[in-house]
């Protein structure tokens, strides 16, 4: 498995996750940059995706759709917003629907930072649901008891993940 | 390492949850929303008794309690005349749940990354 670390931080909701592959930098961003082989890890096996207009452009809008296993279609949308090849990639995903519209609900944004280490080169997504800053008020102004719970069951699952 | 939740991976489809992942982070997002789940913890208040607690009319309270039923972040019972809400304790369970999925959903990724690495150099 090429997974070296997963955090997730319940107050922030942010979860980012780090993989160790054998390869360059340049071949890990083509992974996000040439939109054939994005169609080939983006969506689940179940799923085909088609990514309809793509390039990483600050600025530049990516369309793409997945087709699940009875033809039905879920649309989606990106904002690049910031792009630094090979190594920074920062974008929101959006849910739109067919006619390309935003759906009601916050994008999610994604951040990719890509480092060469030797002979292999690590890729980090650091991905958020839209209401970090509110969310974090939540968390602070208390909500006692849900938290005091959350931080029980989640206590160990990062104690687990630095070992 | 982590090597939990992997029983999830093969089983969800992807997005499956996120009508109403988005319903929940979106509830949240309002602090008078937060400001109920904080006081209705108990489950002692009524709506126009919550109402009081804002500078607000009941029927625009009502509407907020009603965005939080619909995130399934409150319940409402009636008692005699007056509608109390009770905040479900789950809440927070399911932001967790929410982010365990972006999880798996990434760890399938990357491990389909990692094969189209192993066949592209596989065919050079």
């Amino acid at each position: 498995m090429p997974v070296t670390a997963v955090k997730k931080d319940i107050d922030a909701l942010t979860m980012t996750i780090t993989a160790e592959f054998d390869a360059d930098a340049e071949r890990l961003w083509e992974l996000w940059a040439d939109p054939r082989q994005l169609e080939r890890w983006w969506s689940p096996p179940s799923h085909s995706s088609t990514f309809v207009e793509h390039e990483l452009a600050a600025g530049a809008r990516t369309t793409y759709f997945m087709t699940g296993p009875d033809g039905e279609k879920h649309h989606g949308a990106w904002r690049i917003e910031e792009v630094d090849p090979p190594h920074r990639l920062r974008l929101a995903d959006d849910e739109v629907d067919a006619e390309g519209k935003p759906e009601d609900g916050g994008p999610t944004a994604m951040t990719v930072t890509i480092a060469e280490a030797g002979d292999t080169a690590t890729m980090s997504i650091q991905t958020h649901f839209a209401d970090r800053e509110s969310m974090e008020q939540t968390i602070e102004m208390g909500f006692e008891q849900g938290l005091a719970e959350t931080i029980n069951q989640v206590d160990p699952l990062l104690s687990a993940a630095k070992a | 390492m982590l090597t939990y939740n992997q029983m999830v991976v093969d089983k969800k489809p992807i997005r499956d949850d996120d009508g109403a992942t988005d319903l929940l982070f979106r509830a949240l997002a309002d602090p008078i929303r937060r400001d109920i789940l904080r006081r209705a913890h108990e489950g002692r208040l009524s709506v126009s008794a919550l109402a009081r607690e804002h500078p607000i009319s009941v029927t625009a309270m009502q509407k907020h309690v009603a965005v939080l039923e619909r995130a399934e972040l409150v319940s409402k019972h009636r008692v005699g005349r007056e509608s109390i809400v009770q905040t479900k304790t789950d809440a927070l369970a399911r932001a967790r749940a929410a982010l365990d999925r972006l999880e798996a959903d990434w760890r399938e990724r990357i491990e389909r990354m990692d094969q189209i690495l192993e066949t592209d150099k596989g065919e050079s």
